[in-house]
């Protein structure tokens, strides 16, 4: 369970975050929407200690990290994964050295294991026999996918997604969402996902919350979000296109 | 108006020593980091790689040149009191005590310096220093501590080539050219260069090796969010390393001599 309580952050003197009080349940996929520029990234960097708030508190499990640091701020991080909105792919590796660097870096990983692992995970985010390329030679959609396999390949108790769709095709970016929620499933981490998916959201996620001058303005089971009757938040969830069914995505 | 501009001053030199601990904490914890494991080879090699090996060309052709020069306005000069006998010591003095460690350093700085905090400044803007904290690998012992440590070997290692071949460059002017007797070139070095001297200068270069990795890899650390941040962070890297080159090189050498 990762858990904020009236977090509040300053950044360049802007008042981003403004009192986030969140709960994010265990072993489910929670979604967080909201506009763009809103602090959504910013959110997610203070649940993994990137960030720290000026006031509040951030509780991961049962423990407040956000004034730890050094080694025991490195045991909370070592359950965690994320993939950035950038993908922050390490420009010197190549792809197959990126996927392979959690492994061998944190988990000590050596031989035949990684290659079979790191292999799997790239067929997964669909970029099979791209290993040998550098980030530098990938295309953003091809970058964020290697940025996923890299978050997925340590199969960790959380992963932060920010944004792992933007900037793919349709067809790619269902199976991307495809591929997390199976994920999620199998392995039953515990997944937040910022996402500008909608409707597509609703279908695949458990929990969503949204985002709003810096409060979460609601949080709802992704089946009952849409049926919120606040005329911001209706307005901002329909203007992707049609509201779709919830659960008619995946089964 | 009086009170105004002192306020200023004081506020600036308040920044000016906070940035100043900030940087020596960096540099602190840096080494420390380095004492415990997993202990790096490869990374430090790759940097002794990228900050030795890939000078040397740079610096080959500086201290040809300069050695070259030294001999040039050393032969002029000392004809003048029909010495020109002594032509390989100056040139070998010069070379050993301040020209090597000063402008192999300053080469270096601009060869690798600036290129190292463009590329941690650019780990920085991207997130990749932040993505090797979320995987709990702590940025200062993976990244910064194989530069400091390559710094400092391979500084060094580049101020003895440089030496060699001014001297070389020296030679080649002052005899080949200008017809000073070689043996008297050789000669001169040997009687008058002393250990003292190249104890200085490898002092000289560890020190300067450290500053360089230090104050570039700090800037690139410290990079703002942004393109114009990227270019001011290694404008300010290579000023600053050469300028405190200079400094710290005065104050050794009066410290020295
Ligand atoms: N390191 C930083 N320094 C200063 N300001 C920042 C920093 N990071 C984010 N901000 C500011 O915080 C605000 C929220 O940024 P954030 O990246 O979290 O938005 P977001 O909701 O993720 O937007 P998007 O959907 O476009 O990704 C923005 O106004 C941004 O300018
Ligand atoms: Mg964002």
């Amino acid at each position: 369970m990762i858990k904020l309580i009236g977090v509040e952050k300053k950044l360049g003197g802007q008042a981003v975050l403004q009192g986030v009080n969140l709960t994010i349940p265990v072993g489910k996929l929670t979604t967080i929407i909201g506009r763009s520029g809103e602090g959504k990234s910013v959110l997610l960097k203070h649940m993994i200690g990137l960030m720290q708030p000026d006031r509040g508190e951030v509780w991961v499990g049962d423990v407040e990290i956000s004034r730890l640091s050094g080694t025991r701020l490195n045991d909370v991080r070592k359950r965690f994964a994320m993939l950035f909105q950038g993908a922050a792919l390490f420009d010197s590796l190549s792809v197959f050295e990126n996927v392979a660097f959690p492994l061998r870096e944190k988990l000590r990983m050596k031989g035949p294991a990684v290659a079979q692992r790191v292999e799997e995970k790239l067929a997964q985010v669909g970029l099979e026999g791209m290993g040998h390329k550098f980030p530098a030679e990938l295309s953003g959609g091809m970058r964020k996918r290697a940025g996923l396999a890299r978050a997925l390949v340590m199969e960790p108790e959380i992963i932060l997604f920010d944004e792992p769709t933007t900037g793919l095709d349709p067809l790619m970016a269902k199976s991307i969402h495809d591929l997390i929620v199976t994920m999620q499933r199998r392995f039953g981490f515990t997944a937040v996902m910022v996402s500008h998916e909608i409707p597509e959201i609703f279908a695949i996620s458990d929990w969503v919350a949204m985002l709003r001058s810096g409060k979460i303005a609601a949080m709802a089971p992704a089946t009952e979000f849409q049926r919120i009757t606040d005329p911001d938040i209706l307005e901002f969830i329909s203007v992707g296109g049609t509201v779709v069914l919830p659960g008619s995505h995946v089964g | 108006m009086v009170l105004n501009m002192v306020e200023r001053i004081g506020a600036s030199v308040v920044t000016r020593l906070q940035e100043m601990g900030r940087m020596l904490l960096f540099v602190l914890s840096a080494f420390a980091w380095l004492t415990r494991p997993p202990f790096r080879f490869s990374h430090m090699l790759k940097q002794l790689h990228f900050i030795g090996y890939k000078s040397t060309f740079v610096v080959v052709l500086t201290a040809g040149f300069t050695g070259m020069v030294l001999a040039l306005q050393g032969y002029y000069s000392l004809r003048k009191f029909g010495s020109e006998g002594l032509l390989g010591s100056a040139v070998a003095l010069s070379m050993i005590r301040e020209l090597g460690p000063v402008l192999a350093a300053l080469m270096v700085t601009a060869r690798a310096g600036s290129a190292m905090t463009a590329e941690i400044g650019i780990m920085r803007i991207t997130e990749q220093i932040d993505a090797l904290d979320t995987m709990a690998i702590n940025p200062m012992q993976y990244l910064i501590a194989p530069k400091l440590v390559a710094g400092l070997i391979g500084v060094p290692l580049l101020v003895a080539i440089f030496d060699v071949v001014g001297i070389y460059g020296g030679y080649v002017v002052g005899v080949d050219l200008l017809g000073v007797n070689a043996g008297s070139y050789w000669n001169s070095i040997e009687s008058t260069v002393e250990w003292k001297d190249v104890y200085g200068g490898i002092l000289k270069s560890i020190s300067f090796g450290l500053i360089i990795t230090w104050i570039c890899s700090y800037k690139g650390y410290h990079t703002r969010q942004s393109a114009e941040g990227l270019g001011t962070a290694t404008t300010e890297a290579v000023v600053l390393s050469s300028v405190v080159i200079l400094v710290w090189d005065y104050f050794l050498t009066s410290v020295l001599l």
